[in-house]
């Protein structure tokens, strides 16, 4: 019993950081019809400006803070400068100059930070908590209620909100939506930065448990991209619990298998989920998009 | 207010779409802009509110210069633009589509609830299909909601995009009176883009016939209706001499 409740629980923390990355997936891709492949970057950039902050001898609650702050700029900096002056051309254009944006991002990090694997502390503390008799790290209860309170606030946003559904507009008709007033440009900058403050929360959380480094953005972006398509694009929900499934389904792969399947495992629950249910579990029935 | 377009050229790449195409229209007239299938009307609209940019010419609303505001810069401005094939917001349900027509005062929370009111005492389908996604109404609906939606805006001047497209005479006769309508009680400017000349000069006041990207002729709308060249392009009336046997 005791394992089973340590490899759920480490499914779904890891899943949580799958989801959270996810989100962000979701959030650009339901503003702007992009799919951002740096998603992965703002996650690992979160991570390692923390690393960094505390290196410099800030304190943990500052350099954490800090580092969402700056990844959320360096997000609206990168919709200013790289996929600004695109203008009008075609999604796949912007899709694949996002991928450019990763390895500049990536290189940079390896630049100023350096190849090294670094760890950061456990929010509050390394003493595990006792659940039926298995071992659960705090850290993971701090994931998995950053990743509640995140897909909530979210909901919301697009559900009760002008802004959200401004957002969703400009997703649907760009045209249209700044015929009514309402500024695309202004809402692409938005979603990016939002997105890169959801990757950077995700990566500040997962560092403690996983370790980081200047190339976990790649792994964390695809597998964040399998969880959206697995919860359906454009789905909050969807978005999380795609990500969960994905983490649970690993971690059991790991703990019961062996480690060396787990990703392989992660990629056949995909194809299996694109094959019954093209538009994932929790998205529309009709795959139709305008 | 008063809406003033000068010189226009207007290109699709090497398309030329408009050629220095001038027209007016004064305040609180109704003016129908006529021409087939391709000559330049929708291009015309676009360039008005901002979605295109004209290579030369200048667009003024009142004293103040449209020509290269954005989109949304000029709905603040006072100007609505109802486009081709109503372009509603699809997945949002009806009551969001309207009220992301008042996005730029989205402050004035009293003035939208009382204007949602108005637009659904105009509109009285569209209060009964409030919760509805708006991709499930019928077009002659989705055409009331794209007008509701331009109205939301506050608009001094509207742009319409072939509001009769493929609705039955009955919705187009009942759209058009609610054009007529809007002039009288809130004296509001309309241009009005039609492929349906007969239906559209018989609201408007003065029209315009467009020709490959040419204003071709211009008059009162008494007059282009009288107008033998009109009447053999735009308006059928030798084709339903034909049939009926008869003049009107
Ligand atoms: N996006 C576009 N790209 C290239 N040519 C276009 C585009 N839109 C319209 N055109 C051309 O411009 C001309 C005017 O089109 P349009 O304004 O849509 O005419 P109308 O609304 O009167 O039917 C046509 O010859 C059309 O083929
Ligand atoms: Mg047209």
């Amino acid at each position: 019993m005791a394992p089973l409740i340590q490899y759920l629980m480490g499914g779904l923390t890891l899943g949580s950081t799958y989801g959270l990355t996810a989100l962000g997936f979701t959030l650009i891709w339901s503003a702007t019809g992009i799919v951002n492949f740096a998603q992965g970057e703002f996650v690992m950039l979160g991570g390692m400006l923390a690393v960094a902050g505390v290196a410099v001898g800030l304190s943990q609650l500052w350099a954490i803070l800090l580092a969402v702050a700056g990844t959320t700029v360096v997000g609206a900096m990168v919709e200013r400068t790289m996929i600004r002056p695109l203008g009008r051309r075609p999604v796949l254009d912007v899709v694949i100059v996002t991928l450019g944006v990763a390895m500049v991002v990536r290189g940079l990090v390896m630049l100023f930070l350096g190849k090294e694997t670094h760890v950061l502390e456990p929010f509050s503390g390394h003493v595990p908590l006792r659940v039926f008799g298995a071992a659960i790290m705090a850290q993971g209860v701090w994931v998995l209620a950053t990743a509640a309170a995140v897909v909530g606030g979210l909901k919301v946003f697009f559900s009760a909100t002008l802004e959200g559904k401004a957002m969703q507009a400009c997703a649907h008709d760009p045209v249209a939506a700044s015929l009514v007033g309402i500024s695309v440009p202004r809402m692409t900058l938005l979603s990016f930065a939002l997105s890169a403050l959801l990757g950077a929360v995700g990566g500040v959380l997962i560092t403690p448990i996983t370790m980081t480094s200047y190339d976990v953005g790649i792994l964390l972006g695809l597998k964040g991209f399998a969880a959206c398509v697995l919860g359906g694009l454009g789905s909050p929900l969807g978005a999380m619990a795609g990500g969960i499934l994905l983490g649970v389904v690993e971690s059991l792969t790991a703990g019961y298998l062996s480690s060396a399947y787990k990703d392989a495992v992660a990629l056949v629950v995909l194809l299996a989920v694109l094959f019954f249910r093209p538009t994932g579990l929790f998205g529309p029935r009709d795959v139709t998009r305008v | 207010m008063r809406l003033m377009v000068r010189n226009l050229d207007v290109f699709y790449g090497a398309i030329h779409a408009l050629r220095r195409v001038t027209l007016h229209v004064d305040a609180g007239e109704i003016v129908a802009l006529v021409g087939a299938n391709g000559a330049g009307k929708t291009t015309m609209l676009a360039t008005i509110s901002g979605i295109l940019r004209p290579r030369q010419g200048s667009v003024r609303l009142g004293e103040r210069e449209l020509t290269h505001l954005a989109p949304e810069a000029v709905v603040a401005a006072g100007l609505s633009h109802v486009p081709e094939g109503r372009r509603v917001f699809r997945p949002l349900s009806v009551e969001d589509n309207l009220r992301l027509g008042a996005y730029r005062r989205r402050a004035q929370r009293q003035a939208i609830a009382e204007d949602l009111e108005r637009i659904y005492a105009m509109f009285p389908i569209l209060r009964e299909r409030r919760r509805q996604p708006a991709g499930t109404l019928s077009g002659g609906e989705q055409q009331m909601l794209a007008m509701g939606r331009a109205l939301m805006a506050r608009p001094r001047v509207l742009l319409l995009d072939e509001p009769s497209m493929g609705l039955a005479p009955l919705v187009v006769q009942e759209i058009l009176n609610h054009i007529q309508n809007l002039r009288q009680k809130a004296g509001l400017t309309v241009l009005v883009v039609e492929q349906n000349a007969r239906a559209a000069l018989a609201i408007a006041d003065r029209g315009y016939v467009l020709e490959n990207g040419r204003i071709v002729l211009h008059g009162t709308a008494e007059e282009l209706l009288n107008n033998h060249d009109v009447q053999r392009a735009y308006l059928g009336r030798e084709r339903e001499e034909a049939c009926t046997g008869s003049g009107r």
